[in-house]
């Protein structure tokens, strides 16, 4: 299957879904279930589509592969083009290696308006593998932007108490960040008269408008991943959103601030990136600590990993803009690692939330007596998230450690307290509900994983030890694109200092 | 250029003219109520006319001594017109059969406020431009005090009317200004005495600049930009609501793409004079279109404002001054149409056991209620905030390409963000209708023809970003003809 459109089909094959129930008609029941078959296979068809992009990636090539191109906004350069690279390829993987377990996730827990649930998702999903194959900027936009549709009424209709403070704060959040981002990208069409990212990736703009282009795409970016101190949304979206809401937005939409800060703003404005880098790494330094902190003293098991995930993409910021080969792989790798362990802690919350019915650390204690396999597998993922090694997180904190410290030794020292308070405020949830006397009348009853929960946690466990064991299999692909990127970023370091030397 | 003698410019709007007076004569003679063959009649003309227009072909063509002129850009605003026209016809009838106020000049008093914006788009001189405006304005202070025993109805026309002279006088004061000063009505001559003038400096004096804000002021209120808002809200919560659906979009159409070409026509070598006017009044209505909608419980108050804020992003494109401003005021305009035809639909069918509804909290639970409209609602909703995937954004997109495309940062940031702002009212709605509990449901079926305006509204919306080109390159050809010297 060498000429078939494998990014559109991976990108448009959920939306058919989607299609498809809508039209699914008949009494509640026999939707519901239809709907929850449909949205499942879909998704699995999706991820399978997606490994044929993965087994036909060429590793030694630092170019856009699969590439798709066709006419689209006539009087424009704006067109549909599609491609993947080293950096973008995994992102698609994690998308669609996430969905089908979020919806396989949701079977027990979304019971009301299931049909709807679905399709959300489903349109999700096509926006989220969308945004990682764009090859314009439109058309990138588009999918950045899309995003925000069902992921409003993911949050807003399924979600929890405050679910709609929830949903306003994350959608005028994002959109404010974005609109901006926007003009900025009009601008560069201007300037470059082309929308095609490559080309403006080999454009070079003047110093000056890099720095305005560069602030308009760090004010969305910066949202989406999210940096301090405009992390607030995010706490609010992940406790009212309904847990597999929250995987995907651990998992998915998190790493698109950092994917368009290695797709855009460090390959486009290389210049203005090194002049804003001290800016990134004190924010980022501030997001590990201080939401290390208020991590440690939160009551709700949400918002403690909400705030763990915003302390975890400090360490992707600080490894993408210390511009080493060891940062950014390593800059990637969390987010890939975070993108999996995060969803699972969710996911985990999710368990004990299906049952309990609440969310708040102080509720729990001692579940390791009635739910052993629970226990375990909790545990697994608290020792990723601290960066046990021999677990993902191991790997991508490492290289990220390890890379910055040969550009600027006391931003690893400050990113190395981050895993000291992380390894604090993880072990202690863990010690808080796992752990200690099942005191509690109604934990007396509670249950151990099903196998529908099993199949979900399966697959998580398994690329979780793998990316910790053997991360080669998913540093190999990134080589060849991390090495263009920081090549042409030495190039314009050097025309840069270069330039100030003889302004001196 | 060529200059015909004949009428053949000027045979779709010969065609509604006579088929106007027709039914007005049907309707007289007629005994039985007649309301229901007058307005299918109606739709058919308009169809007709539509043909007839899309059959004058790409040429330009002048009429009446070049006081008259069809080309791409007056056939592109008139099969908009028409359109909008014919759509909420359609709209109107079951809602004015419900209420019982159905009369046969309802939809003759459309067609000649059609016939009006026809003229309109069409006019190439003060003189004709004035007329089409007062047929059109006159057979729209009827309508919005169409529901004569409603006092929410004759108070919206009375003020309509004495608000909308006052916006007409002052375009004819303005007129007449011109006139004095330079000596000619006619859009050519203008152009032709400010491009020769322009070098010298001397064509240019306060009596021009003065009529020439005279004229933007009557024209700002006709598409009620602020601070020429203020009848809006009043009169689209007064009138009956199909005839604001109508007033939302026909002649707002109508309206801009007159604006658009006084100002790039006669005044085109005047941009430096009126940009920072337009810059003014597009930031003014997009802020006060997106804040003053915040409050609103009533859904047609709510939708005047949504419209003020519309004003304001097309505002954008004229600004900028350039075809490809212009291009996107009509990408917008053609947008806009089907946006506001579709959730007017919504609106009209808001009943609840034979009574019409108007507030924002009555649609609560609509998409447990009726999932189908909720969607149609949502997803037009989302449209207008701009949100891509959905055609709203490609209107607010190419505005504001354009603003950027002529260096106007600063109108540019300052319309995402109110942009932004408006969100907030649009999700407000979607919120009601998605995240609240359910009210009680409204009267079922909507109707054949309401389901059909709505299928179609939102079938566009979505249908837009997947085969923009025939939209894209109709409205580039149309907005080419106004900068002769580019194209």
């Amino acid at each position: 299957m060498n000429d078939w459109p494998l990014l559109s089909l991976t990108t448009f094959l959920p939306l058919l879904g989607a299609l498809f129930i809508l039209t699914i008609r008949g009494e509640a029941e026999v939707v519901t279930r239809n709907a929850r078959s449909v949205a499942l296979l879909t998704s699995a068809a999706t991820f399978i589509v997606s490994l044929f992009v993965w087994g036909k990636f060429n590793g030694a090539s630092p170019d856009f592969q699969f590439k798709e191109t066709a006419n689209w906004f006539p009087g424009t350069t704006i067109a549909y083009s599609m491609g993947v690279d080293g950096v973008s390829m995994w992102f698609v993987l994690l998308s669609t290696f996430l969905t089908p377990l979020c919806i396989l996730s949701t079977f027990g827990s979304v019971k009301v308006r299931v049909k709807e649930y679905m399709i959300s998702f489903l349109v999700l999903e096509t926006m989220m593998v969308g945004m990682f194959c764009a090859l314009d900027l439109v058309l990138f936009y588009l999918f950045f932007e899309g995003v925000l549709i069902p992921m409003f009424i993911i949050i807003g209709v399924w979600g929890g108490r405050r679910r709609v403070y929830a949903a306003f704060k994350f959608f005028l959040y994002t959109l404010l960040g974005s609109v901006l981002m926007l003009l900025a990208m009009l601008a560069m069409y201007f300037e470059a008269h082309t929308t095609d990212i490559p080309s403006l990736m080999a454009h070079s703009f003047p110093f000056a408008m890099q720095q305005w282009l560069w602030l308009a795409f760090f004010a969305s970016f910066a949202v989406k991943v999210p940096m301090w101190p405009v992390h607030t949304w995010l706490p609010d979206a992940h406790v009212e959103a309904p847990t597999a809401g929250s995987v995907i937005l651990a998992g998915v939409l998190l790493k698109m601030g950092g994917y368009g800060f290695l797709r855009f703003s460090v390959p486009m404005m290389p210049e203005a990136s090194i002049y804003f880098t001290p800016l990134v790494y004190t924010l980022s330094i501030v997001a590990v600590i201080y939401t290390s902190l208020v991590a440690l003293v939160q009551e709700d098991m949400k918002k403690l990993i909400a705030y763990s995930s915003v302390a975890h993409m400090g360490y992707v910021t600080i490894g993408i803009f210390a511009m080493t080969t060891q940062a950014v792989e390593g800059a990637i790798f969390q987010m890939l690692s975070h993108g999996i362990v995060a969803s699972a802690l969710f996911l985990c919350v999710g368990v004990v939330y299906d049952r309990m019915h609440t969310r708040e650390i102080g509720r729990y204690g001692g579940l390791a007596e009635r739910m052993p396999k629970y226990a375990a597998v909790f545990m697994l993922f608290t020792l990723a998230s601290v960066g046990l090694p021999g677990t993902s997180g191991f790997v991508g904190e490492f290289l990220v450690l390890l890379g910055v410290f040969q550009v600027n030794t006391w931003v690893s020292f400050f990113a190395a307290t981050g895993l000291v308070l992380g390894a604090s405020y993880m072990l202690y949830l863990y010690r808080r509900v796992v752990f200690g006397r099942l005191v509690r009348e109604d934990l007396k009853t509670i249950l151990d994983l099903d196998l529908r929960e099993v199949a979900v946690f399966v697959p998580l466990i398994v690329v979780v030890i793998w990316m910790g064991v053997y991360p080669s299999t998913f540093i190999e692909p990134i080589h060849a694109s991390v090495a263009k990127l920081i090549d042409n970023y030495e190039l314009a370091r050097a025309a840069h200092d270069g330039l100030s030397v003889a302004v001196r | 250029m060529i200059q015909t003698l004949d009428l053949v410019p000027v045979l779709p709007e010969v065609f509604v003219a006579i088929a106007g007076m027709a039914l007005l004569m049907l309707g007289v003679f007629r005994k039985e109520d007649n309301t229901r063959p007058i307005s299918v009649l109606t739709i058919l003309v308009l169809a007709a006319a539509m043909v007839l227009v899309s059959s004058l072909g790409a040429d330009r063509h002048l009429a009446f001594n070049g006081a008259f002129v069809a080309d791409r850009f007056s056939g592109f605003a008139k099969a908009l017109i028409l359109l909008a026209s014919a759509m909420t016809c359609a709209m109107s009838l079951p809602f004015l059969e419900k209420e019982q106020i159905g009369r046969f000049e309802y939809p003759v008093l459309v067609l000649f406020a059609t016939l009006g914006m026809m003229m309109m788009v069409s006019a190439n001189d003060f003189m004709s431009l004035y007329l089409g405006l007062e047929l059109q304005s006159l057979s729209l202070y009827v309508l919005a005090a169409y529901h004569r025993d409603n006092h929410r109805a004759t108070e919206a026309g009375l003020k309509y009317f004495v608000l909308g002279a006052l916006a007409s006088g002052m375009l004819l004061y303005g007129a007449s200004l011109l006139y004095g000063f330079v000596g000619t009505t006619s859009f050519e001559g203008l152009a032709k005495v400010f491009a020769d003038g322009h070098g010298h400096g001397t064509a240019v004096n306060f009596g021009v600049i003065a009529g020439l804000v005279f004229v933007l002021a009557g024209l700002s209120f006709k598409i009620s930009a602020v601070p020429f808002h203020m009848w809006a809200p009043d009169v689209y919560e007064g009138a009956p609501t199909p005839v604001t659906s109508f007033f939302a979009v026909a002649p707002k159409i109508a309206a801009m793409c007159l604006l658009t070409r006084v100002l790039t026509g006669p005044f085109g070598e005047l941009a430096d004079q009126w940009r920072q006017v337009v810059t003014f009044l597009s930031i003014a209505s997009m802020f006060v279109g997106a804040f003053a909608a915040i409050v609103q419980s009533n859904i047609k108050r709510l939708m005047a404002y949504s419209a003020i804020g519309h004003v304001g992003f097309m505002l954008v494109g004229i600004a900028s001054g350039s075809d490809l401003g212009i291009q996107g005021v009509l990408i917008y305009l053609a947008i806009y149409l089907f946006m506001n035809v579709g959730v007017f639909a919504v609106i009209l069918s808001m009943r609840q056991k034979g009574r019409m509804l108007e507030g924002i909290d009555d649609l609560a639970g609509l998409s447990k209620t009726n999932p189908a409209m909720a969607v149609v609602m949502a997803v037009l909703m989302f449209s207008m905030a701009g949100v891509p995937p959905l055609a709203g954004f490609w209107g607010k997109f190419y505005v504001f390409m354009a603003a950027i495309e002529a260096h106007m940062y600063t109108l540019a940031i300052l319309g995402v963000l109110s942009s932004v702002v408006s969100a907030y009212y649009y999700l407000r709605i979607i919120k009601v209708m998605y995240f609240d509990e359910a009210a009680e449901a409204f009267d079922r079926p909507v109707g054949r023809a309401m389901g059909v305006v709505m299928a179609v509204a939102t079938l566009v919306v979505l249908a837009f970003t997947f085969l923009p080109g025939p939209l894209v390159i109709s409205a580039k050809a149309a907005a080419a003809v106004l900068f002769p010297a580019a194209g």
